[in-house]
């Protein structure tokens, strides 16, 4: 695949009303916006304190009094979503952020060597790649231990290929071109040139797969914690929350319809951005998976 | 081609030598002594020693790694610590469920997928397309194992169609034993058809562009036939480079939703190995996964020259 980036003439105005007028990404910004506040306003407020037990409240059905109904220790579901929001964007964020700050350096060094290091780094790529992602989060939580660090790292890890490879496309496609002959010319080395020119140029490619990945880590990091591997009770995560709706589906059903719907909301908000970002600054890229 | 294809299997190969040096390195530095959680705590050093030996825990590490790569090769996986039966057996019998779930999910998903492209992609922009992208974005974000429990809760709960979990066995009859494999497969299937009818939609709309797309067009094709003769076919190799990918997916995430329906396979076999400690059922089963995945990844590229005709000729 030829990945094909033009910076075309554009102010800051005329890319603002290009964002306007994308659907999706005013559909993702929002709903994106959304989430966040969500878990910002929980650390200040939440309708209910989800560290206190009211047992005489257990599983209580959706009610003006707890709009998301109760679970089984009587804790608010809506007070659950939003502090479990922390976490989930915690893990992703930081999740994306390892694999941008191992793999990106990776894929544009590659790049710019060429040869025997590009091959290696990229072999080296697909061994990752050949491990079923979730399998091997599945194993590193267990040898480590569960909780939210090993999440983390068991996710970034899987997040470093992928901005490696990204990368690596993005700049391989940006050597050729003219100004980086004449920054070239100029007696600059290539480390120099990739920070300079490289990175700046490739950057809205990472932008739109870092998104992607971040939706990616809110679903692995529920996969995680729906397993006990992720956050461990108290503190209350989406995935936790669904594995303890489970069995109590036939009495209280909207404690497995709640959390699920934040994830879905949550991931939808984050691709609808990603889409929106990619259409707007490049209508010609195309998503990676 | 040929010399590709050589150079595809050496490299497949290669991935596959250096991925089992990783299991078995990993698992090397997993804390916890088999010999000692099979004997239990009240066992003394001396058992737990002669254990050790029995069991060849004490040869040198290049040693064990031959040994245990060497068996892999012959099939033979050695024996789990915690059900003391071959690992081969064990495998054999979970893969009885993954398998077919797996298989019946792909199959799903490629029979949901491909359709709802062709129609978006024939469509491009107008209604249709817009709701049936809507819902494969929607289907994108869905986690299965969420969608698992809602479908568990309208279609065992509330209709009682169909078990809401476990697995009867082959023996008790091939409906009964699909009938439960049925929900898990639908769980699997749906967000890997909504990415896979993103692709082939993208993939559609590139090749509808070319200029054989109007030729076809201009001598008179039915719609029909340029989509499905001319289009479809030309826009296959994205589409089979996602199905070999969503492959490995499906394997893992049967984990995740064996886990969520009781299903007694290969996916519940290493969760439950991992947390038992039993690593020798961990190692066999995550190297099997490794290597079917490096399998289907080589069968993709070797189908693009059965799709392809072009690149037959090539060199």
């Amino acid at each position: 695949m030829t990945l094909h980036i033009d910076i075309p003439e554009e102010t800051f105005g005329s890319i603002l009303a290009k964002a306007f007028g994308n659907t999706a990404f005013v559909a993702g910004f929002v709903i994106t916006l959304l989430i966040l506040a969500m878990a910002a306003v929980s650390y200040a407020w939440t309708p209910y304190d989800v560290t206190k037990l009211v047992i005489s409240d257990k599983t209580q059905a959706p009610s003006l009094a707890h709009w998301f109904g109760t679970d089984h220790f009587g804790r608010d579901i809506l007070s659950m979503v939003m502090v479990g929001a922390r976490n989930s964007i915690a893990v992703a964020l930081v999740a994306v952020g390892i694999g941008m700050g191992v793999g990106v350096p990776l894929g544009a060094f590659a790049a710019a060597r060429g040869g025997l290091v590009d091959e290696a780094l990229m072999r080296l790529n697909d061994l990752v790649f050949a491990f079923p992602a979730l399998l091997s989060a599945i194993m590193i939580t267990a040898i480590f231990g569960p909780g939210a660090v090993n999440a983390i790292i068991a996710i970034g890890i899987f997040n470093i290929p992928v901005f490696a490879r990204v990368a690596r496309a993005g700049a391989l496609a940006i050597w050729p071109r003219e100004f980086i002959l004449a920054a070239r010319a100029a007696g600059k080395s290539s480390a120099q040139i990739t920070i300079e020119h490289v990175l700046p140029n490739i950057a809205t490619l990472l932008l739109v797969q870092g998104t992607i990945q971040f939706a990616l880590g809110i679903l692995a990091e529920a996969g995680l914690s729906y397993l006990g591997l992720g956050a461990q009770p108290p503190m209350p995560s989406w995935g936790r929350m669904l594995f303890d709706a489970q069995t109590r589906m036939v009495v209280a059903p909207w404690m497995a319809i709640f959390p699920g719907m934040a994830i879905v909301v949550a991931v939808l908000g984050l691709n609808l951005l990603g889409d929106g970002i990619a259409d707007i600054l490049d209508p010609k890229s195309r998503r990676q998976r | 081609m040929t010399a590709y294809l050589l150079k595809r299997l050496a490299i497949a190969i290669a991935t596959l030598v250096l991925a089992s040096i990783v299991v078995f390195a990993v698992l090397e530095i997993l804390p916890g002594d088999p010999a000692r959680l099979m004997l239990g705590l009240n066992a003394s050093a001396d058992q737990v020693e002669l254990l050790r030996n029995q069991m060849g825990l004490n040869a040198p590490l290049a040693l064990r790694y031959l040994h245990w790569a060497g068996g892999l090769l012959s099939l033979d996986f050695g024996r789990s610590y915690t059900y003391s039966v071959p690992v081969i057996d064990l495998v054999r019998e979970r893969l009885a469920v993954s398998l077919p779930l797996a298989l019946i999910a792909l199959a799903l998903s490629t029979i949901i997928a491909i359709p709802v492209g062709l129609f978006s992609a024939s469509r491009r922009g107008r209604a249709g397309d817009t709701v049936a992208m809507g819902a494969a974005q929607l289907g994108v974000a869905v986690p299965n194992f969420w969608f698992a429990l809602m479908l568990i809760y309208v279609f065992a709960v509330w209709l009682r169609l169909v078990p809401a979990g476990g697995f009867p066995g082959w023996s008790a009859g091939v409906w009964p034993a699909l009938k439960s494999l049925l929900l898990p497969a639908v769980a699997l299937a749906l967000p890997q058809a909504a990415i896979l009818a993103r692709v082939t939609r993208s993939a559609l709309i590139e090749v509808l562009n070319e200029d054989y797309i109007r030729t076809a067009r201009a001598k008179g094709l039915p719609h029909r036939a340029v989509l499905w003769r001319h289009a479809l076919r030309n826009a296959m190799i994205p589409v089979l480079t996602i199905l070999g990918l969503q492959f490995a997916f499906l394997l893992a995430g049967t984990i995740i939703i064996e886990n969520v329906f009781y299903l007694p396979g290969l996916g519940r076999l290493v969760f439950q190995a991992i947390t038992q400690r039993d690593l020798i059922v961990v190692e066999s089963v995550v190297m099997l996964l490794v290597a079917a995945v490096i399998a289907v990844n080589l069968l993709v590229d070797l189908s693009y020259a059965v799709v392809d005709p072009r690149l037959r000729s090539r060199q």
